[in-house]
């Protein structure tokens, strides 16, 4: 996935081939979203499709459904935190770094990591146990990850253009609290989808 | 239908709230019941709520798209533009591609229980994340419609009580038209199960037989 995150990026660099000035801000940010939305989608589809059978129901035996969304949630978001952040660099590296406050992006990267985990391991899920799952999980996913994607975007907008943290307090209790609220229907939901 | 108040920019066709604004307030409702057949199923394991559930959406999804058509027909003549960028339209669009993608779930499964229980969980969650992208978002930038933005709009001290005399009974009207029409496809599809069940039955009664 590492691998597929910097391919990715350097296809960028070298499609747009242009002096790394002419980039204005908005397409640097949107793309930038867009591959770390594109790197999310086929990291976390393999969760539950690439487990054997036979592991599925070992787990189903070992652990409560609980357990395993939570621990595949925190073991969803480290991965997204890692790529985000190894393509956060690269990407800044080779396209150059137009933002200014490199520590509110980090928290936005940080939020969003969170949310697409927990959104997309849901939906894997959900993708999993159908036939055709890799279409699926694609229509399935993107839709319910929209609104989280524009908040992103927006808030990793104001990170750039260096505004005062005030103003992106909305920005940030709004990402958090569609967090929260994914996180816990997670949570509940879960057990619903193991026992088939 | 009675006077209306005059507004800049508005004037008559402030009227179209009877349609789109009701029509919208009745799909988020008819969605609502269905996401409470959702869990009603997870709870219960009853297919006949998956049923009312699955019409509820459909419902829903049909009410959302004569919302979008009622408002652009208005936005065709208010702003110039049947379809402007604005954040409302392209959330509403949004959340018509999430209960199409809820239909396109239903479809992928052969299994009654399995399609059931699955699809429950994604319409869950899928109202869950309607709700803040009709409801929040939109609210938190300036858009074009009315009560956005400083535009004039149909709000508390805006429509008065003339209008809430239409106004209120048109939600109420649209809501029981989408139940009636619900009604009768739930009916259809208990009693095509019926029927099929019947007919294994007798499948399975023509076998012991032999």
């Amino acid at each position: 996935m590492l691998l597929y995150v910097v391919s990715t990026v350097f296809v960028c660099y070298l499609s747009f081939n242009l002096r790394r000035g002419q980039l204005t801000p908005i397409v640097w940010n949107t793309l930038f979203w867009i591959i770390i939305l594109f790197t999310a989608v086929n990291a976390i589809a393999k969760s539950f499709s690439q487990e054997r059978y036979g592991r599925l129901i070992y787990y189903y035996n070992l652990c409560s459904p609980q357990a395993i969304i939570v621990s595949k949630i925190i073991y969803n978001s480290l991965v997204m935190l890692l790529l985000a952040g190894i393509g956060f660099g690269f990407y800044a590296f080779v396209m150059g770094n137009p933002v200014q406050d490199v520590g509110l992006y980090l928290i936005c990267i940080l939020l969003s990591a969170i949310g697409f985990a927990s959104v997309l391991t849901l939906v894997a899920g959900i993708a999993s146990k159908a036939e055709n799952n890799a279409t699926l999980m694609a229509v399935l996913s993107f839709p319910i990850i929209l609104p989280m994607l524009l908040m992103t975007i927006r808030l990793a907008k104001n990170a750039m253009d260096g505004l005062d943290w005030s103003v992106s307090i909305d920005e940030i209790t709004t990402l958090l609290s569609i967090d929260l609220i994914v996180i816990t229907l997670s949570y509940l939901l879960f057990p619903f989808l193991w026992r088939s | 239908m009675g006077p209306v108040p005059h507004q800049p920019i508005l004037n008559e066709s402030i009227r179209n709230t009877y349609f789109h604004v009701a029509l919208w307030m009745s799909m988020t409702i008819m969605l609502f019941t269905s996401m409470v057949f959702s869990f009603k199923y997870l709870r219960s394991g009853l297919l006949d709520h998956d049923d009312k559930a699955s019409e509820f959406a459909k419902g829903g999804l049909f009410f959302g798209i004569l919302g979008c058509l009622t408002g652009s027909v208005w936005a065709n003549y208010t702003w110039g533009d049947p379809w402007p960028n604005d954040p409302k339209l392209n959330g509403a669009a949004v959340g018509m591609l999430m209960y199409l993608a809820y239909m396109l779930l239903r479809s992928s499964f052969e299994d009654e229980q399995r399609k059931a229980r699955i699809s429950s969980v994604y319409n869950i969650l899928a109202f869950a994340v309607f709700i803040p992208l009709i409801y929040i978002l939109p609210r938190l930038t300036d858009s074009l419609h009315p009560g956005n933005g400083g535009n004039p709009a149909f709000s508390s001290y805006d429509m008065n009580n003339e209008m809430r005399k239409v106004f209120y009974p048109a939600i109420i009207g649209w809501t029981l038209m989408g139940v009636w029409l619900i009604e009768l496809r739930v009916r259809v599809k208990r009693i095509n199960r019926f029927l099929r069940e019947r007919v294994a039955n007798a499948d399975t009664a023509a076998k012991v037989h032999q």
